[in-house]
């Protein structure tokens, strides 16, 4: 077996059986299900290390499910109805975020989950959520897409409301499954829309059906109210802070990989499937939309009292600025190649630095609420004598978020207000705006919760919590000093992808 | 319940397995399949609910959870098994024995050793659905409380 | 236009069961909302693998030059009914966890979180 042909799909088969057996080895014995754990976990990291490895070095990726040779996408007589991963820079990195999100959510788990809490239930979820954002990076397929798309749906939602001795997670999984159920349905109205016109599931080959008739105008409608419901843009963000804010921190780390993972799936959708139309007024919308979210996100963590429910509204108005990037990208990619693709980078590169900024704060509040007993901004204060380490990767994951030299955040954002500002710069002045509301936020949840006299007397918080900060604080400060190698050597590639990548994509995946 | 339902329910309850078998069983070669059989299984285990009440159903949690779990790493190894070729593909078809019967072309009354590891993975799924199924009923049951029966 | 029907029905659904969503507070009935969109879109799927006069699509018991359906939307149908069944009990599972904890079903009652 040639372990790098296939390491594409047992890249999303090795996280699904180690979430499916891991129950079983935990009947047997907790350190067995800790190892076992500890094997999926490594086997899968390398696997996607490989996967995006090959791709970065050697180009897309195609894997076909069932076939003689994974490379034959298609079926005898031409025709591309085989079920098909194709992975590319963007996949790749998508992948990646993913991994490191399920690799320091498990180290956090660790010592952050109670045993007798349900810490089996959550990682198995975990798992299986890992697995099931995978396959969505991975897929080229728009039926499995919708597939993976429920698959995470419902172990996030598993994951938020597993703790049902109170009332309030199994309220925000309630509320959060109604949003993504829906979207979910939306998605796949339009995957049957599309059937029904063009009698195909394969994206590339959708991608070179598309005619631009009203049937595939009210499809993109439908996919992108479907995904902008599982991302959490601003109309329908209702579930996004419930959500954050009641999940276990080692979960919310994975919901905002899962964010990252729909959005990628949204960018896959407008770029790929819809990039032939090349229509401004599309990318008009998602403009709109990002600078939508990020306006009344970050206005509406002002008045949030609860640290975990202002960091959340925090991680919503992230979500504006990737959109805001990628549509801007979208919208003068055509005209004015250079800043678009700008734009394009700063969207995708904020959202690795979204997925370390925002997992580090999460992270740090989830310490902050197990050593201290609660959130309420009101109740907390002088945490900082006796945390001092999970005080200062708190400060540090809030500058990086707020966009302050020289942490990840500000890379990535200038990026975006330089490629917005062309576009209009009433665009770049509101999402500059935003981030100074989320600046005054940000430092006064830290003064509050961190700053002046010792009020309570905190437990220390375990060792294993801070090294899975530390590696996320490490993140945050080396992509911040050396932006430029990250851009050129991983970002670029993945915007390339989306781009001047179309036709490599519909070209790898027919074979020709 | 009454005794009426409760003698009705002793006889369907293994006609309803039966019937789930017979679904999972020829899922290759008629509509049908893992999910459908497991949940007509799965039937079998809310007819018990009604007529018994939650105590005759309350030990069956944790093997139904046991046998979800060992339905889904079935279904994963099973794919593992074409990974010489493909993950998922099916390397028992067309090689004899006792599930890959080549097939003539052309109308057949359906022979039931064949399809290589679809039937197979249709009785993982099965297994996985009644698990699940029969989890998601008796755990309905428990949290219900004893205001029934 | 006899053949748009089952189409014309399908948005019906879908547009029914959005109404519950909004108008409707009780926990379980939002749950009967999200049932009967995915019922329509379910729908939509079959009705557009439906050829006039087909026969079931299992190639060794059709006649030798019927028609079939096409079976790639019932494979569809069939994986959205798998997905549909677990996000429904998930999401009543939820509705009893929430009802055990407040004694009421009403979303206007038992609302704490207010994203």
């Amino acid at each position: 077996m040639n372990l790098a042909l296939h390491a594409p799909i047992l890249a999303i088969a090795v996280p699904l059986l180690g979430g499916f057996a891991l129950p079983l080895w935990a009947k047997f014995g907790r350190p067995l299900r800790d190892l076992w754990l500890l094997l999926v976990s490594a086997a899968t990291a390398s696997l996607v290390g490989l996967v995006a490895f090959q791709v970065y070095t050697g180009g897309i990726q195609v894997y076909t499910l069932g076939a003689a040779w994974p490379t034959d996408t298609l079926a005898p007589g031409g025709f591309p109805i085989r079920i098909v991963l194709a992975v590319d820079a963007l996949g790749a990195l998508v992948g990646l975020i993913a991994t490191l999100a399920a690799l320091v959510g498990f180290a956090y788990a660790a010592r952050y989950l109670a045993e007798e809490e349900g810490k089996t239930l959550a990682l198995t979820l975990g798992t299986l959520l890992w697995a099931g954002m995978l396959g969505m990076a991975f897929t080229g397929d728009l039926f499995n897409l919708f597939v993976f798309f429920e698959v995470t749906s419902i172990a996030a939602c598993g994951l938020i409301g597993y703790r049902t001795w109170t009332s309030r997670g199994p309220e925000a999984a309630f509320k959060t499954m109604v949003l993504y159920t829906v979207g979910g349905l939306f998605v796949l109205l339009a995957i049957a829309l599309l059937y029904g016109e063009y009698g195909a599931l394969n994206l590339a080959h959708l991608a070179r059906l598309l005619r631009g008739s009203t049937v595939d105008r009210v499809t993109l409608a439908l996919l992108l109210g479907g995904l902008l419901m599982k991302v959490g843009a601003v109309p329908v963000h209702m579930w996004a802070p419930d959500a954050y804010g009641e999940a276990p921190a080692q979960g919310v780390i994975l919901l905002v990989a899962n964010t990252q993972v729909s959005l990628y799936a949204l960018f896959r959708i407008l770029f790929t499937l819809y990039g032939g139309l090349a229509d401004p007024g599309i990318g008009w919308l998602v403009v709109a939309m990002g600078t939508l979210t990020l306006l009344v996100a970050s206005l509406m963590a002002v008045v949030q009292m609860d640290l975990g429910r202002l960091i959340a509204f925090g991680a919503v108005s992230q979500i504006g600025y990737m959109l805001l990037g990628v549509g801007v990208g979208l919208t003068v990619l055509a005209s004015r190649p250079a800043y678009g693709l700008l734009a394009l980078q700063g969207g995708i590169f904020h959202m690795l630095n979204d997925a370390l900024a925002i997992g580090l704060l999460f992270l740090a509040v989830g310490a902050v609420e197990k050593a201290a007993g609660g959130r309420n901004l009101g109740a907390l204060g002088g945490l900082g004598h006796d945390l001092k380490w999970t005080a200062a990767f708190f400060f540090l994951g809030a500058l990086a978020l707020a966009g302050i030299p020289p942490l990840n955040g500000f890379a990535s954002k200038l990026m975006i207000y330089q490629g917005s500002f062309l576009l209009s710069p009433i665009l770049s002045a509101l999402a500059i705006l935003a981030s100074i509301l989320l600046l005054a936020v940000f430092v006064r949840a830290f003064q509050g919760a961190f700053l002046g006299p010792r009020m309570l007397q905190p437990e220390p918080v375990p060792s294993s919590m801070l090294l899975a900060m530390g590696a996320l604080a490490l993140g945050v400060l080396v992509l911040g000093l050396f932006p430029d190698l990250v851009v050129r050597h991983v970002v670029a590639p993945a915007a390339d992808a989306l781009w001047t990548g179309r036709e490599v994509y519909l070209r790898a995946v027919f074979g020709r | 319940m009454s005794v009426v339902v409760r003698t009705i329910a002793r006889i369907l309850v293994p006609v309803a397995l039966l019937f789930g078998g017979y679904v999972i069983l020829h899922g290759h070669l008629t509509p049908g399949g893992g999910f459908q059989g497991g949940a007509v299984a799965a039937s079998a285990v809310a007819l018990l609910l009604v007529a018994f009440g939650t105590s005759a159903v309350k030990g069956l949690k944790s093997p139904f959870a046991v046998l979800e779990d060992l339905g889904g790493v079935a279904f994963v190894v099973l794919g593992f098994l074409g990974i010489g070729y493909t993950f998922f593909f099916n390397v028992l078809a067309g090689s004899g024995g006792l599930f890959g019967a080549p097939v003539a072309p052309g109308p057949n009354p359906g022979f039931l050793n064949t399809g290589g590891t679809l039937p197979l993975m249709n009785w993982a799924v099965g297994f996985k659905v009644i698990g699940g199924l029969g989890a998601v009923v008796v755990l309905f049951a428990l949290f219900g409380g004893g205001d029934d029966r | 236009m006899i053949g748009n029907v089952p189409f014309v029905v399908c948005m019906v659904l879908v547009l029914l069961g959005l109404a519950a969503l909004l108008f409707r507070r009780n926990l379980i009935k939002v749950v009967i909302g999200l049932k009967i969109i995915e019922n329509g879109v379910n729908l939509y799927l079959v009705a557009t693998g439906y050829v006039q006069g087909g026969v079931v699509p299992i190639w060794t018991y059709a006649p030798p030059d019927a028609a079939m359906v096409l079976p790639t939307p019932q494979a569809l149908t069939l994986t959205s009914i798998v997905i549909g069944l677990a996000t429904t009990a998930l999401m009543l599972a939820f509705a009893v966890v929430i009802h055990r904890h407040k004694g009421s079903l009403d979303g206007r009652k038992v609302v704490e979180l207010s994203g």
